[in-house]
């Protein structure tokens, strides 16, 4: 018998080219999942926005730490769990201790990344934890 | 997938940058190195292609508010294409919508800016 909630998690080193893979898995698993074609492209954008702002993080911070995303094929949702190993990351923030510097340097001080997440996923939740900052984003699925 | 990057410049002095495939934070810096590059050779008036654009977040988004901040302190312009819903949907949720002028074609953009002048 299946379990109810399936879980494919990933890590990959902070480099911006993972990005993209994270993103093609996140999709591939949210469309087996259920997760209605009209969303994977939102589910695309917001994992690689969260994907993004914890490399750079890391990048600046903890090179050799791992980003972590996972992936919970649930029944009634789909959920992505970003994690990143940054303490005192300040996930809103900009132009104060722990913002990474390359993302500042491309997204200027608009921090465009939030807005994005905020305006793509179906529900997102940002906590910030002293091993860390953890981006929750669920979108609903179907099942057949 | 690479980002491919390549410019020309019209006989009414716009420079048209065909971009295609995906701007991210792995390839968006390819696009803001021929910005800059643009702007210190004296290209002022911009007008970024995205029709063949696969994918954009928010550090692309970061990338052109960049260079329109940098033609701008030029008197410069730089507006874009595109037709795409979800590229433009993008733009509408971050509110650039109003910042950039968006256009359906090279052609309409072209015929907007004479009827500026």
């Amino acid at each position: 018998m299946a379990p109810e909630t399936a879980m494919v998690e990933l890590t990959f080193s902070p480099l911006p080219a993972h990005v993209r893979t994270a993103r093609l898995i996140a999709t591939a698993v949210a469309r087996r999942g259920g997760v209605e074609e009209t969303l994977l492209d939102e589910v695309r954008l917001a994992v690689g926005e969260a994907c993004s702002r914890a490399v750079e993080a890391h990048r600046q911070q903890c090179p050799e730490e791992p980003v972590r995303v996972e992936l919970r094929d649930g029944a009634d949702r789909f959920e992505v769990v970003v994690t990143d190993r940054v303490p005192d990351d300040d996930p809103a923030g900009s132009g104060v201790p722990g913002t990474p510097v390359d993302l500042v340097e491309l997204n200027g001080d608009l921090n465009l990344g939030f807005a994005v997440i905020a305006g793509l996923a179906d529900d997102v939740d940002i906590a910030s934890t002293p091993s860390g900052v953890e981006i929750t984003m669920s979108w609903p699925v179907k099942k057949d | 997938m690479d980002l491919k990057v390549n410019d020309y410049t019209t006989d009414d002095d716009l420079t048209v940058i065909n971009v295609e495939g995906e701007i991210d934070v792995y390839t968006a810096p390819k696009l803001r190195e021929k910005l800059i590059d643009l702007v210190n050779k004296g290209k002022y008036h911009l007008l970024v292609d995205m029709e063949k654009v696969e994918f954009l977040d928010s550090t692309g988004l970061g990338v052109l508010v960049g260079g329109l901040k940098r033609v701008r302190a030029h008197d410069g312009s730089l507006e874009l294409v595109c037709t795409q819903e979800r590229i433009l949907k993008i733009f509408r949720i971050t509110g650039l919508t109003k910042v950039f002028g968006i256009f359906d074609s090279v052609d309409d953009a072209r015929e907007h800016r004479k009827k500026q002048k």
